[in-house]
This record gives C-alpha cells, structure tokens and sequence, in this order.
C-alpha cells in the first residue's frame, strides 16, 4: 500500500473533478455526496494500509519515499514530485483523510438542500487534494504547492456564501482577508525556502535535515531560516501577530471551520516546523521565539475566548489558543507532544465545531449562545457528544486531550521553566472556564429562544453518526499516548513511533532528566484540580447565579470590552497598516503615480506622434504618377550609384 | 552586312525613355497604360538582341512569359480602367487619388 500512496492524492483531486465538471449538471445531492466522500473513504483505506505495512517494517525502514516524475529540472535544481512515507506524515494522513472523511460525510446532512451542494463538495476534495500534498511532500517545494492550495481551498471556502452578510462586510471579504495575511506568511515561508536552498542546495527534505547536520553553517543562518519558516506558520497556524484571520474565518459553513479552520489546515504550520525539527534544533533562539508566540498566543486568545457570545467565535479563539500549545511544545523540544496534541484536538475540535454546527442547524443559523439554552432535552446526541468534547479539550482524565495537554505542560516546565509552566495553566484553566460556559449556556439552564418560531430538533443520522465516532475518538485518542509513568515498561507508544523522525533534534537540545515522576505526578494533580474547579465555576456562574457574570462584567467594563473587541487587534492593523496602504496608494500611487505620471507619459507621447505624423501623412498624395516619379527618381540614383562605382 | 548591337540597345533605350515620360506625364489612364506597354516591348527587345548577340536561347524564351504576362496585365488593366470609368466617369489618372490620408 506504500507505493499506492498517490492514490490518496489523485482520488481527491479525480472526486474534485467530477463534482466540479458533473456537478452543476447532474443536481444529485446523492450522487456527488457519495462521490465527494467517497473518494475520501477509498484514500482512508489506503491510507491506513500503508500504515499498517509501515508498521511491519523493522523501524530503520520506515521512511519511504514514493516519486511520481520529474517537476523542476533546471541547472542544478532539480525538484521531483515525491511523496514521502514515514512516521510522521502517516501521522498526519491519517488525521487530515480520518477526520476529513467525517467531515465529508457530516456535510451531506449538513450542507443538505444548499443551492451549491455541488461547488461544496468541489472545494473540499480540492482541500484534501492540497492537504495531502502538503503532508506527503518529501521536498519544500511540493509542501509548497500544497500549502498554497490549502490556502486557495481556505479562501474559496470561507466565501462559500458570498451573497451573505459577515458581521461589518461580507464572507467574501473574510475570505479575502483569510488569503492576504496568510500571503504575509508565505512571504516568509518563500524567504526561508530560499535561504534553504541556497545554504543546502537542495530542496528535499531528507538531504537538506542530513546537511545541516554535517555542513559547517553558522547559527544566525540556522536562526533565520528557522525563523523566516515560522513566521510563514505564523500566517498559516493563526499565532501572534498573523492570528486576525482565523475568527473571521468562521463566515463559512460549519464543516468547513471544523475541517480546515480546526483540525488540519491551521495545524500544518506545526507540522512543517515538526518537520523541520532539526533546523529548530540548531537554531535555540529561534525555539524560543516559537516557544513565547505559542505560549502568548495560547493566553490571550484564551482570555479573548471568554467574553465571546457567538457560538463559533469561542471555538475559534479556543483553536488559536490551542494552536498557541502545539507552538509551546515545538518551542520546548517536545515535537512529538505537539504533533500528539494535533492529533487529539484534531479530534475534539472538530467534534466541537461539528457539534455547533448541528446546534446552529437546528436552531436556524442563530449562532448567538444568550439565545440557546436547556437545549440538551431536545438534542440528545448533539449534547452527549458536545459534552465528551468538552471535557476532552478540558484536560479532564482519561479523555485525550488531559495526555496531551498535560504532556505540553510537563515539557514546558523542564525545558523552557516555571513561568511558561504557569502560563500554561493558567490559560488550561480558562480553556475550561469558555467551553463549559459555552456547554452551559447552550445546553444546559432556561431556554431563551423563541418557542413559537424554533423548534429545536436532533440531526439527522448522516450528521450524528461522526459526532459519535468523532466522540469515541476524542474520549479513547489518548491512550496511544499514555506518560511513562502510568504505562510502565512499553512507553509512550505514540513517541516510540516518532522517535526516529525527531532522534537526532532531540540529541542536539539534550536537556531531558533532572526531574522526578513525582514533579511529573504533582503538576498533573494541579492541572487536573485546576480545570475542575473551572469547570465548577463556570457551573456557579452561569447556572446558578447568572447575575454573577453580570456583575462582573460590568465591573471590569473596560477590561471586559477589551477582550470583547480582542484587544482591537483588527483596528489596530487598520489604523496602523491597512489604512496607510488604502490612503497612500490611493493618493499616491492611484491620483499621482498612475493618474498623472504613467497615464500622462503615455497621453504625451501619443500627442507627439500625432503632431509629427499631421506634417509626415502630406507625402501620400494618392495620386499614383507621383509615387511613380518618386521610384524612378530613386532607381536612377540607383543606377547612377552602380554605374560609378564600377567606373 | 550585320547591324551592330548599339543600335538596338539605343532603340530600346529610346522606347523606355518614352515609355516613363509617358507614364509620368499623360493624364489618360489609357495611354498611361500603353506606355507601360511600350516600356515592357523595349525590355523585350534588350532580351533578343543579348540572347542573338550571345546565342544564348534563354532570352527569347524570357520574352514569351513577359509577353504572356503582358496580355493578362492588360486584360485585368484594361477592365480596372472599364469599372473605374463608369463609377467616375473620367480616367483621368491625377482626379482618382481617393487612397490618401
């Protein structure tokens, strides 16, 4: 199934071409769902075979790399289109093709009687065709070419509705929004690739990690290079200060946040910097860097988290804080806890948003949580599965996201100190606090929607099934990740697995041990006690005595509209970049530079040829004798000119 | 006795001589287009006598295209002068200069 691995990528890209060449033809929401998902099952089982053949393999064999054609032959570049098959990109596969399977399928319910059934489905195989590409890469180049087309995929989803309204503007704005400042990134992304390219000589992946460990190259170009790669993470992962997009992000459909705005595309700039773990490995200030973005990251979308009203909006922000601890396990040496939390919170958040998207379903497109409440009668499934998630995404044991969450926080706190440690939990404890206020306010307590005009309703089977699966997951992801402690003489199966991808990285920082299971053991206590006495408060609050929140927010009232308005983050761009730029090119560069210089150079030039060509044009008589006289004047100086230079 | 070749070569300079004022000079499309004829005869005539003077067979076969040229030009001409005279009744050359600026 290794050498089959194209097959995950053509199957989308083929879905993606029938449902956008057939689709608007055929009408079918049967057919082109079946083929949408279907496409995406078929990869799923490849996928999963070539894991398991993987897996047979003695460990020293299991990078693989898979190559399609030649791309780029040009002097000394040459790039081929190569999939690259190992640990850490089966990973992923199973990630973006598992829980984007759900998605697909959850989308048939979903996006059911949508004039543009047809155009979703489109764009989201063309999504896992990118995707692919990005995680199967085996150079820079090809995980360009998929990180680009995320991007497009990212754009074209967001404005999936462009004749509604977003907020202030439209979706088609956010998604405008969403491909500018992600370009921001890939700017610096490209600056890396380059610098890359001209330290190695070489784009791919293996070459390039084996010369930095042999070639003699100088830290400060190992530091720029790590740090021009993450600042194209930066844009992709929505980490300070490229963060403004993703809450905008939340114009499109429900399964599309859950899919690329949750679970895989926002996670693929903790990928690359996993992948480049040896390049960050040498470069320790640029960990740092990685590290402090995380970890602020993860605090001030946390505390933005807390005030939010609309239902995604919390999500988002709890993903950008989420993002924000993959970034602080990078940064702490901890790759493959990063890469461990990916993976369960590619499961929970998307069950989350998945969950929200079935609430706004049935609440019609209300996304307001004031106006929801004691919804958990109506909604069984909905409810059950929101909880598990909840809870998960908490760090509440045995569900995932407490052996993830925790693991970040342990490395934090060897590797980076105390202070990061207590960031950490403190924003764990907020992570708590915004999503049972949110389970709360919606589920749980008096109902506050309209009776008369909502009849909220349980979705239908193609919608509940993967949040049950999704829940499943989210409760039982963990175990592969289980800490020594607790697991004893077989390890954590998750980082044996990926040891050899991040062996050499690990050896270069070399700043493990010195610590006791019973500091790992009493941290965990304190997180654990931590989240549930959130959990607990925000019961307190928003159950029993609602006034509470009142009180407090109108207390704090301007820290409170603070956070409300994130820290007018956004006005703050627009008044310091963007505005700059709408004033001065239109002033200078529209009125000035185009109106007057290049328009009146070429305005001038023409008027002086006219004025030259009004005296040239009196030579065309139209009288035929006075051409004729003009040729023959003409062939006898001619003649004259031969005869004498033969005399 | 045998006439030399400067007197056909003068003659035919001649002809082309008048064959060009003709047709730099006469306002009647028609003579323009005698004239044109003229000079043709006298290129014509050049050809024969180098191709006797010389013995060379060529030139004379050269003359039969120009000819054969010649009566398709004329053919063509003749009817260009024909349409032009009755859209403008006239065929004076200096009155049809419509194909200016």
């Amino acid at each position: 199934m290794i050498d089959l691995i194209y097959l995950t990528v053509l199957l989308p890209l083929l879905g993606f071409l029938f449902n956008g060449l057939a689709g608007p033809k055929i009408k079918n929401e049967k057919v082109i769902g079946i083929v949408g998902s279907g496409v995406i099952g078929l990869s799923f089982i490849v996928v999963v075979g070539a894991f398991f053949e993987t897996l047979a393999l003695p460990v020293e064999q299991r990078l693989n790399i898979v190559t399609l054609f030649q791309w780029i032959s040009v002097g000394g570049l040459n790039i081929s289109f190569s999939y690259q098959v190992d640990q850490l990109s089966l990973v992923m596969s199973l990630i973006v093709i598992g829980v984007g399977f759900l998605i697909h399928v959850y989308s048939i319910g979903y996006m059911h009687g949508d004039k543009s059934f047809w155009r979703f489905f489109t764009y989201l195989n063309l999504f896992i065709f990118a995707m692919m590409n990005l995680v199967l890469a085996d150079n820079f180049l090809v995980l360009f070419l998929g990180w680009e087309g995320v991007g497009l995929c990212s754009y074209l989803l967001i404005g999936f509705w462009y004749d509604r309204k977003f907020e202030k503007s439209t979706t088609s704005a956010a998604g405008l929004k969403a491909f500018v400042v992600n370009r921001i990134g890939d700017f610096g992304f490209l600056l890396g690739m380059f610098l890359i390219y001209s330290t190695f000589g070489t784009l791919v992946f293996t070459d390039v990690f084996s010369r930095a460990v042999s070639f003699a190259v100088p830290e400060h170009i190992f530091v720029f290079i790590a740090i021009f790669l993450f600042i194209g993470a930066t844009g992709k992962s929505a980490q300070i200060p490229l963060l403004v997009w993703l809450p905008d992000a939340m114009a499109g459909p429900t399964p599309v946040s859950a899919l690329i705005h949750a679970a895989t595309m926002v996670t693929a700039g903790v990928y690359m910097v996993a992948r480049c773990s040896i390049l960050y490995a040498s470069a320790p200030a640029a960990m740092m860097v990685v590290a402090v973005i995380g970890i602020f990251t993860a605090f001030f979308a946390a505390t933005i988290g807390l005030v939010q009203n609309d239902i995604k909006k919390v999500l988002a922000y709890s993903t950008v804080s989420q993002l924000g601890y993959m970034f602080l396990a990078l940064g702490a040496g901890a790759f493959s806890a990063g890469i461990f939390h990916v993976m369960t919170h590619a499961f929970f958040k998307a069950l989350l948003f998945l969950g929200a998207g079935s609430v706004i379903h049935s609440m019609h497109e209300q996304q307001d949580i004031r106006h929801y409440g004691g919804l958990k009668k109506y909604m069984p499934i909905t409810y059950g599965t929101f909880l598990v998630a909840a809870v998960a995404i908490s760090g509440i044991p045995p569900l995932s996201g407490f052996f993830s969450k925790d693991e970040i926080l342990w490395y934090s706190f060897t590797n980076l100190g105390f202070v990061f440690w207590l960031i950490g939990l403190i924003t764990a404890l907020m992570t708590a606090f915004y999503m049972f206020r949110l389970y709360f306010m919606t589920f749980e307590g008096k109902e506050k929607f309209d009776h008369h005009k909502l009849h909220p309703h349980e979705s239908p089977k193609m919608m509940t099934v993967p949040l049950i699966v999704l829940a499943v997951l989210s409760a039982i992801g963990g175990f592969i990740g289980i800490p020594e402690i607790f697991s004893g003489e077989h390890g954590n199966l998750f980082h044996t697995w990926l040891a050899p991808i991040f062996k050499t990285a690990e050896m270069k920082l070399m700043q493990f041990g010195g610590h006791s299971h019973f500091e790992e053991l009493l941290l965990m206590i304190i997180s654990v006690v931590a989240a549930l006495s959130a959990i607990l408060y925000a019961r307190f609050v928003y159950l029993k005595k609602p006034e509470v929140a009142e009180k407090t927010s109108s207390r704090f009232k301007a820290a409170y509209n603070i956070l409300l308005n994130k820290y007018f983050l956004d006005e703050a761009y627009d008044a310091t970049i963007v505005n700059p730029i709408v004033k001065g090119s239109e002033k200078i560069l529209w009125k000035i530079a185009d109106n007057k210089i290049i328009d009146g150079l070429i305005n001038y030039l023409a008027r002086l040829i006219d004025i030259i060509s009004g005296f040239i044009k009196r030579i065309q008589t139209g009288v035929a004798q006075s051409y004729a006289l003009v040729m023959v004047i003409g062939i006898v100086i001619a003649l004259f000119w031969i005869i004498l230079s033969y005399a | 006795m045998q006439i030399p070749i400067e007197y056909y070569l003068i003659l035919s300079a001649f002809m082309f001589s008048v064959g060009i004022v003709g047709v730099l000079t006469r306002r009647n499309a028609i003579i323009v287009f005698m004239c044109i004829e003229l000079m043709l005869n006298s290129a014509n005539l050049t050809l024969i006598t180098f191709s006797s003077y010389l013995g060379d067979v060529g030139g004379q076969l050269f003359v039969f295209f120009v000819m054969a040229v010649a009566a398709a030009e004329a053919a063509v001409g003749l009817a260009i002068i024909i349409a032009i005279y009755r859209n403008k009744l006239t065929v004076n050359i200096d009155q049809i200069n419509i194909l200016k600026w």
